[in-house]
């Protein structure tokens, strides 16, 4: 169902006339189709055409932006159902609650923790994104007070009431910084769909388990001229998460591959409900990571979270970055020779691959831990034992690198410290480069260590 | 559904006096009429829109996205003579909203043959009083943590570990047998020599149990491992490395040797979270999905080795930065398994207890229609939330 550059090119004034900054018009149809340009570059369309076209181009899941300014955060935005068939796009945004009705001291503290959560992984900090205010007192003087207090985070904001009274409140504090508003449902649909016209906000419909009532409410919404919508259809975590799956699933699906006009926007999940059965902490948060990655496999791309333990986001936060990873990337860094820390001509030389999660492995392992150079192989973008089996890491490879790079001229040794895992190769690396080689642990966390144990040795 | 039988479903919906009328006829009606039907049909149901869009602006009807499959996965059967049987696979549909799955997934329990020092300390903790026997590791995984299978992996066979002989290694499977009435996956150490020596005797010891022999791959002496699961009545487990292509052409050398679909279950490769699950998810899905659509080479269910999530750093290094292992452990376990079923595995090689009931929960609603659960009333969640 994907749109080729042939359809755009049809649709683009072939004068070739490169103002978009490419050297012709079918190289920015080929562009526009894999979304590495913008068609408002195009200085020769006409309305008509542009409009068309920025129908075609438009993704099957509408992309909304929360927030103003610095503090932003898109979802949405999907094309395919499946990654391999493209690559999927705005990684899942991952929100914390918090609750207007919490003492001054714990509402700061935990806005701290929120701020401070990060992770480093392959070279990326991961982080979360968002905070969702919760209107759990039911005052919206409360709310609104609790809001204000927001303004100074670097987060973009949820606001959670299904109260249009509570809303409004919140909305007059912040609605210039672009909040999602949760939620809408049948009760309350006027209220919050003049609030969220009047604010310029996405605006979030709330319909467990009914996806026909969602068609309703949307396709109202959208008859009003709101056109950002985020779409909660429930999330049940106990013996109904059968259910959440299959909506989830149902919702893309028509945006994909029907695309029903009514469900082309993101959807919301709330791991946080575990909360409401398991009140046991550690119980409580490994239920609700794995509601998160039940969801964040099946299209979620908000979740709210309520446990901000680092052990329960961190395999949240790292299968977010294997699900978003683009599969038309070679996973490589470049290869060569690497310095960590202050090095001079007795230092050691380490080897290691360029596959990324291999070379960021190491570089985190190592830096700031080991002053040492490290020859990075050219595998074709694959790890230690990958490239081993497919011959990518030989012996006459590491002796060409090692030429190559002139490490020679740059060190006295000529020890060749390699992964564990290349112990296999260790012989011929040395007979063909004449270094010694050194098989240093398999896991190369233990890399500074064993560093350190050769220089007492030595 | 046939074209017929689809106009006899339309049928019943219209209310058109002229169109009950054919209806009743329908049973003396040739075949050849069915074109003439098909017409008077077809006006039906355009009148029908018109009706609707004059009446209906506000309640629009939901229709769940349902799609056809030609293809289905081949049910697999494991356990027979003194077990109780498994089922694994059957599917005629990627979900259960088109068609709930005939068998809930399985979680096997992984049991070495040996003591296993390198194991994480989280899983030593539950069996620590047991390893030092095969037979009472599997009966305490089976007992005490609910294992609906357990994996027996003859590691102590290894050239380089114990060595230990093929009778040996049926003495082994022989106490498993004895110990647990479950269906037995036999693993062998990965030495690709002496694998298909080791996984031939064990199955001679197991004749009859219908057992899962792991594995044949292309490495190896695959017709070795086949023809044991053929004499002795077991199934095999054809591994590949996150590779289509690899995967049906081993399924097809497979079944050359005489095993059929029913008698193979396969193994993508599981790469754990953090380390490629990525390549895993695509591989599996586009498996499933070939399976469905036709492909009767990749008609088999699908199995994990989701204890590789183990060997990664996050699940076993000691970091406080990271919180306590004792938590990260399981969840790494779990997030891998759950990604892989999510994209259609039906059996998962498991360490963790908590791991395992928890994968199991969410698995067991595959087979149970929508809307057919009970859900609670979350619509308070705002304030209800401590
Ligand atoms: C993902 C994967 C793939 C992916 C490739 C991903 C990639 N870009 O590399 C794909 C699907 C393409 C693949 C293909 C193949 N694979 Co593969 N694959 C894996 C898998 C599951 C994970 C590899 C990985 O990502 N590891 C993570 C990285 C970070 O690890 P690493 O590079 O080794 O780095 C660590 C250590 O080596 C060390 N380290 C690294 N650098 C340094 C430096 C120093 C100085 C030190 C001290 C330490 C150190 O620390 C790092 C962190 O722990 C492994 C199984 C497994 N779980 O390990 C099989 C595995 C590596 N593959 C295997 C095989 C056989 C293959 C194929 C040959 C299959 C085939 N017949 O086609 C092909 C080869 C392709 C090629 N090279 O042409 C086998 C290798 C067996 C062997 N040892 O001989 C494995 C072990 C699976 C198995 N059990 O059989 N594979
Ligand atoms: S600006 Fe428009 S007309 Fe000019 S080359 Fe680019 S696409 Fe073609």
């Amino acid at each position: 169902m994907q749109l080729t550059a042939m359809d755009i090119y049809k649709l683009l004034p072939k004068t070739n006339c490169e103002d978009c900054g490419e050297a012709s018009c079918m190289a920015f149809a080929t562009k526009l189709s894999e979304k590495e340009t913008q068609l408002d570059l195009c200085t020769e369309l006409e309305s008509e055409a542009f409009t068309e076209l920025e129908a075609m181009l438009a993704p099957a899941v509408r992309e909304i932006t929360i927030g103003t300014g610095d503090k932003t955060v898109t979802i949405g935005g999907d094309e395919v159902l499946y990654r391999y068939e493209l690559t999927y796009y705005n990684p899942t945004a991952l929100v914390i609650d918090i609750a207007d009705n919490l003492s001054s001291d714990e509402f700061q503290e935990r806005v701290k923790t929120i701020q401070g959560t990060e992770f480093e992984r392959i070279g990326e900090i991961l982080k979360l994104d968002a905070i969702a205010l919760r209107n759990a007192s039911g005052d919206p003087a409360k709310f609104a007070e609790a809001a204000t207090k927001l303004k100074d985070t670097r987060f973009p904001l949820v606001l959670c009431s299904f109260d249009p009274e509570a809303m409004r409140a919140a909305l007059e504090k912040v609605g210039d910084e672009k909040p999602l508003i949760y939620a809408v449902n049948e009760s309350n649909l006027e209220e919050m769909a003049a609030l969220a016209l009047e604010y310029h906000c996405p605006l979030t419909i709330f319909s467990p388990n009914d996806l026909e009532k969602m068609k309703n409410i949307s396709r109202a919404l959208r008859s009003k001229g709101i056109e950002d919508i985020v779409l909660d259809p429930g999330t049940f975590v106990e013996a109904g998460v059968g259910d959440s799956l299959d909506d989830f699933v149902m919702i893309r699906r028509l945006a994909v591959e029907e695309r029903d006009e009514d469900f082309r926007f993101p959807i919301l999940g709330i791991p946080a409900l575990t909360w409401l059965y398991e009140k046991d902490e550690v119980q409580g948060g490994i239920r609700e990571a794995t509601i998160a990655a039940t969801l964040m496999n099946k299209y979620a791309d908000v979740l709210i979270f309520h446990g901000t333990s680092i052990w329960e986001l961190i395999p949240v936060l790292t299968l977010r970055q294997g699900i978003y990873t683009d599969p038309r990337k070679p996973q490589a860094v470049d290869a060569g020779l690497y310095e960590f820390g202050d090095v001079d001509q007795d230092s050691p030389v380490l080897m290691t691959t360029n596959f990324a999660l291999t070379f960021y492995t190491v570089e985190g392992d190592i830096k700031g831990k080991a002053n040492t150079y490290l020859l990075v192989l050219d595998t074709e973008g694959r790890a230690v034992d990958v490239s081993l089996a497919g011959g990518q890491l030989n012996a006459e490879a590491v002796a060409d690198l090692i030429k190559e790079t002139g490490v020679e001229e740059k060190v006295k040794t000529r020890t060749l410290i390699i992964p564990g895992l290349a112990a296999p190769v260790s012989g011929e690396i040395e007979d063909e480069s004449g270094w010694e080689v050194l098989v240093g642990p398999r896991d190369s966390s233990a890399v500074p260590g064993f560093l350190s144990d050769l220089k007492e040795k030595s | 559904m046939d074209k017929i039988s689809q106009l006899l479903k339309l049928l019943e919906k219209t209310d058109y006096l002229e169109i009950n009328e054919f209806r009743m006829d329908f049973d003396e009606l040739e075949l050849q009429l069915a074109p003439a039907m098909q017409r008077i049909m077809q006006q039906a149901v355009q009148q029908q829109a018109v009706v609707k869009q004059a009446s209906e602006i506000e309640s629009l009807e939901f229709t769940p996205p349902v799609q056809d499959y030609p293809g289905e996965v081949a049910e697999v059967q494991l356990g027979a003579g003194s077990r109780k049987p498994v089922f694994l696979g059957g599917q005629k549909a990627l979900y259960r909203f088109e068609d709930p799955q005939p068998n809930p997934p399985v979680v096997t329990f992984d049991v070495f043959d040996i003591p296993m020092p390198g194991l994480p300390r989280p899983i030593r903790e539950h069996f620590s009083d047991v390893m030092d026997h095969p037979g009472d590791w599997a009966k305490k995984a089976v007992k005490e943590f609910g294992a609906n299978m357990v994996t027996i992996h003859l590691i102590g066979t290894g050239p380089k570990v114990m060595d230990k002989t093929p009778r040996e290694a049926a003495q082994d499977i022989e106490e498993v047998l004895q110990a647990v009435d479950v269906p037995l996956v036999v693993g062998g150490s990965g030495d690709p020599q002496k694998d298909p020596v080791i996984l031939e005797a064990a199955a001679a010891a197991a004749e009859g149990e219908r057992c899962l022999l792991a594995s044949a791959n292309l490495d190896l002496d695959y017709r070795m491992v086949a023809k044991a699961a053929v004499d002795y009545n077991h199934a095999v487990l054809s591994w590949a490395i996150t590779d289509v292509n690899m995967q049906k052409t081993l399924n097809k050398y497979l079944m050359k040797e005489g095993l059929t679909p029913n008698d193979i279950v396969m193994d993508p490769t599981t790469c754990a979270l953090g380390y490629g699950i990525e390549f895993s998810i695509d591989v599996i899905t586009r498996t499933r999905l070939a399976a469905l659509k036709g492909d009767q080479d990749l008609q088999m269910p699908m199995s994990s080795g989701t204890t590789n999530a183990w060997g990664s750093r996050e699940a076993w290094m000691k970091n406080d930065d990271w919180g306590p292992t004792d938590y990260r452990g399981p969840i790494w376990e779990i997030v891998t398994g759950l990604t892989m079923m999510l994209c259609g595995v039906d059996i998962f090689m498991m360490l963790h207890p908590l791991s395992v009931q928890l994968l199991s929960e969410i698995g067991s609603t595959f087979t149970k229609e929508y809307l057919s659960t009970d859900v609670p009333d979350i619509s308070n969640w705002i304030t209800e939330l401590e």
